[in-house]
């Protein structure tokens, strides 16, 4: 990455533009034309550097209901469960994680109803022993941002 | 509330953002409204909160950040906002929330704790823990990552393309 690409993607972060021409918007915040700006987006995302370009919208302002959910697997049993997890859509996140619940998965469901039924299925799964469900009540950060330097 | 164009935006939205000059007449063109509709709809999403932020997520292992954890802290109910603020703050945490506890499991606050290595994350963890005077967490540190994506709103009912 040059040193432009890390000023651009510091800016894009946070800052893509709702407008007519985006980028021509970024490229005079960085002194440069827009189709300099096109070029090395494409270029970085070619190269794996951008994850997702877009909005990112707040679930609960969506009307969704989420919940961090931490699962106890028998030994044997990870792929498996893991695979079934990962089938619902509404899951995101899921991580084998180092502790005595070793699989964690996020979830977000439209309604409270949905997700009951989620996790009691899940439960049900031949190489769950134990699962708990993490609500939170505030979010004091949510912040996927890096100070490229 | 959201209606059906409402819907249809924020479905569109999820889909590949295009890098090309004029990026939303093409995504407005693609759903069926027009470029201005589009905008002024973006527009209020996010002046209501609807959109958290408009941006680029950044793949962090190819930018540098090789290590995080999932750190759960058991904090005493009366200090909880006090000190899940505090660790928002600092710059090597990307999320803190506070969660409901269990009885096999005290932990009521969630930190990602992102650094270049696992000791950088566990030097970090230990100054937080003492600048906050906090005796027990639990440091997840990942094993596997079995899925990782972005969430597609409102998708539930429609038929995939």
């Amino acid at each position: 990455m040059t040193p432009f690409d890390k000023q651009l993607l510091n800016i894009l972060q946070t800052k893509l533009p709702i407008s007519r021409r985006p980028f021509a918007d970024l490229a005079k915040l960085l002194g440069t034309e827009e189709n300099v700006v096109i070029e090395r987006l494409q270029k970085l995302k070619e190269e794996g550097y951008l994850r997702r370009i877009g909005p990112f919208f707040n679930s609960d302002k969506l009307g969704y209901k989420g919940t961090l959910v931490a699962v106890k697997v028998k030994p044997g049993y990870m792929e498996q469960t893991a695979e079934c997890i990962n089938s619902y859509p509404g899951v995101t996140h899921n991580y084998e994680r180092e502790g005595r619940y070793n699989l964690w998965f996020t979830l977000l469901t439209p309604d409270l109803l949905l997700q009951a039924a989620i996790l009691a299925e899940v439960r049900a799964l031949p190489g769950v022993e134990a699962l708990i469900s993490l609500v939170s009540n505030k979010k004091y950060k949510i912040n996927v941002q890096f100070d490229l330097k | 509330m959201m209606d059906a164009v409402d819907k249809k935006i924020i479905r569109a939205m999820q889909d590949e953002f295009p890098l090309v000059a004029e990026p939303y007449k093409e995504i407005a063109e693609r759903i069926g409204v027009t470029e201005l509709e589009l905008l002024k709809r973006l527009q209020g999403y996010k002046e209501n909160g609807q959109i958290r932020k408009m941006g680029a997520v950044l793949r962090h292992r190819e930018v540098g950040f090789a290590a995080n954890v999932l750190c759960a802290w058991e904090v005493p109910a009366n200090r909880l906002a006090e000190i899940a603020a505090k660790m928002a703050e600092s710059p090597a945490v990307s999320h803190c929330y506070d969660r409901n506890t269990m009885p096999d499991w005290p932990y009521n606050v969630y930190t990602m704790i992102h650094g270049h290595s696992r000791e950088e994350c566990e030097a970090i963890a230990a100054k937080l823990a003492a600048e906050n005077q906090l005796t027990n967490r639990a440091m997840l540190f990942s094993v596997k990552e079995w899925k990782k994506t972005s969430m597609r709103y409102f998708t539930e009912n429609v038929p995939l393309r």
